[in-house]
């Protein structure tokens, strides 16, 4: 293995055993699936995909948390299921969505415990709490029992326990997940900045945000049902699509109007429909941009009106469509049926 | 660090004036209801070597469920209500000292619950415990040896919970309610059924209970048949050995259930239960 990568696997899977009832016979859940992936020291790696893509399970093999099935995962040059104690010093793990931590410490006392757990010297602990609080907006908030935090506030606590012991992986799992849009944008500045400031540093970020995986990634690998499907840049996944024309038009009730009515179309190459609270909007690939007119007078064949109709440049969700043939959120949506 | 955690946790669940009424009435209560019960049966004979029997073992057995629960119980506390086990879990520590240090709160409330017992046995029940006469040695080392052993246990606990979700939080109590019958805390073994006594037998808190007896009240703790024929260096060796023993029973149950965990994902369940 090449020094440079922080992460490799091969051919890594992990399928779990659900219990039913008695009668029942367990069944399996296949949660990855021959995940081949290399990330590069400094890079910021990015896994897209929907919930229950298996982005999760993925960051809880490569953290020591879960084993796999098969396969086999290194970091930062350890094998994550044989030699964990030499992985653990290595990497931080912040997992999005959830407030956790000592609910009757102070801010800085839940970092400070951490922080040495780690072995950082407790002079320089403190100096990077204060400087780290400093920079996500928290240090007024540094005396404040955790318990007195909003959950906004909880999550960035835990985003700063991730950095604080200054890992040469950090893995963050869905780290905006239920953060208002500020508190988002600060967040991901924050990553940005951490990066920059030594390029040795690997962060590999779980996301189902197409935006935040645009604008942060190095590379995105987008993830669905345990398999990835496509791993490259985000300029060279949307690249892909620049043969196609995309348009998103926003339509009046569909009157039972499928996506694969549209792809039927012989110029159109995908389709995304998504419920609106007046209608729809749909998300088009052509082939051409005359065949336009031709969809257009599917609408009418179905009495659905046009309330709105642009192009635009491909964005990752165009590439999930591409992938998967269908849009994250109706692939969530499934996933849920 | 884990036990400055643990006693923050352990002391922090009411103001200061609350918890030291709890640590005072608690133990008390539990004895009380003891002495009643003793009071009742044999129609308050108190003067009998039966009664500094229960009375100390009842108050030593208050690490039993306290240290085995306060090790075993970290796990579901840090993975069910404050969700850091899996933080725990990858930082660059050795989980079972992390547990182990959890634990050592638990110790020193269940010490203050045993101090205030045992004082308040000596003050106004006529427990026969004088300073001068207390072989303070056998009863330091007994002591240690025993909270070891017990907190050892606790990790064999912490193991099993890390793999069950249901009921997990019991396994601390339940299992110390369990060795509560066979160990000889509140009456000789000789009054089981014979069959059932080798369980006894190999319970380790059997040896450290009558050992803790004998430091504090020599004589009448000798009274009893089972063990009376067992010098102290012998009872002290057996104790040391089956500490050993399931010590090193504990360690390794603990690292199958510890990979085990690992294989079904269960080390950042929470069930919610």
């Amino acid at each position: 293995m090449s020094h440079s990568l922080a992460i490799e696997t091969h051919d890594l899977g992990r399928i779990y055993k659900l219990r039913g009832s008695k009668k029942e016979k367990r069944k399996e859940l296949v949660a990855l699936q021959d995940v081949n992936l290399t990330v590069e020291q400094g890079e910021l790696f990015g896994l897209l995909g929907p919930n229950g893509a298996g982005k999760t399970t993925l960051i809880k093999v490569l953290t020591t948390l879960l084993s796999p099935t098969s396969g086999w995962a290194r970091v930062a040059g350890a094998d994550v299921h044989a030699e964990p104690d030499s992985v653990r010093p290595k990497i931080n793990m912040v997992s999005g969505g959830e407030s956790s931590g000592y609910g009757l410490l102070t801010v800085r006392e839940n970092l400070w415990m951490f922080s040495q757990f780690y072995g950082v010297p407790s002079k320089e602990a403190n100096e990077r709490i204060e400087a780290l609080l400093t920079m996500v907006g928290m240090k007024d908030r540094m005396h404040t029992k955790s318990s007195d935090l909003s959950t906004g506030l909880r999550q960035k606590m835990n985003i700063v326990r991730g950095f604080l012991t200054d890992p040469e992986v950090l893995f963050l799992d869905e780290p905006t997940l239920g953060l208002d849009v500020g508190a988002s944008r600060d967040v991901r500045k924050f990553i940005i900045e951490w990066l920059k400031a030594d390029r040795e540093r690997t962060l590999l970020l779980t996301t189902h945000y197409m935006v935040e995986a645009d604008e942060l990634c190095d590379r995105v690998a987008i993830i669905n049902k345990g398999r990835v499907l496509a791993c490259d840049t985000p300029t060279a996944l949307k690249h892909r699509l620049q043969k196609d024309a995309l348009f998103e038009i926003q339509t009046s009730p569909l009157n039972g109007l499928t996506p694969q009515m549209l792809v039927d179309q012989p110029e159109v190459t995908k389709a995304a429909i998504e419920e609106t609270e007046t209608g729809a909007k749909l998300s088009l690939g052509l082939v051409e941009e005359s065949a336009l007119a031709r969809v257009i007078n599917l609408f009418t064949q179905k009495d659905v009106k046009v309330m709105s109709l642009s192009k635009r440049e491909p964005t990752l969700e165009d590439v999930f469509v591409d992938l998967v043939g269908r849009s994250m959120a109706e692939e969530e949506s499934s996933e849920t049926q | 660090m884990a036990a400055w955690l643990g006693w923050l946790i352990e002391s922090n669940w009411t103001d200061p004036f609350l918890f030291a009424v709890y640590s005072i009435v608690k133990p008390l209560s539990g004895a009380a209801i003891l002495v009643v019960m003793y009071g009742i049966i044999t129609q308050g004979n108190f003067d009998s070597a039966l009664f500094p029997y229960i009375y100390l073992g009842n108050a030593f057995y208050i690490y039993v469920g306290a240290v085995m629960t306060g090790v075993s119980w970290a796990v579901v506390d840090d993975r069910e209500h404050y969700k850091t086990l899996k933080y725990m879990y990858i930082a660059p520590i050795y989980i079972p000292i992390y547990l182990l240090g959890r634990g050592v709160a638990r110790f020193i409330t269940g010490s203050i619950a045993v101090f205030i017992t045992i004082t308040a046995g000596v003050l106004f029940l006529k427990v026969p415990l004088k300073f001068a006469e207390v072989d303070w040695w056998l009863f330091i080392v007994t002591l240690t040896l025993g909270v070891v052993m017990l907190a050892l246990l606790g990790l064999l606990l912490a193991g099993i919970t890390l793999t069950v979700a249901r009921h997990e939080g019991f396994i601390g109590e339940a299992t110390a309610g369990a060795l509560y019958i066979f160990s000889g805390a509140v009456f000789p073994l000789d009054v089981l059924p014979a069959w059932i006594r080798p369980v006894g037998y190999f319970m380790p808190t059997t040896y450290w209970l009558e050992l803790l007896r004998r430091s504090l009240v020599g004589n009448v703790a000798q009274a009893f048949p089972t063990l009376a024929n067992f010098s102290n260096m012998q009872i002290l060796g057996i104790l040391l050995g089956l500490s050993i023993f399931f010590g090193a029973v504990s360690i390794w149950v603990f690292k199958i259930c510890d990979a085990r965990a690992r294989e079904l994902g269960l080390i950042d369940r929470t069930t919610n239960y």
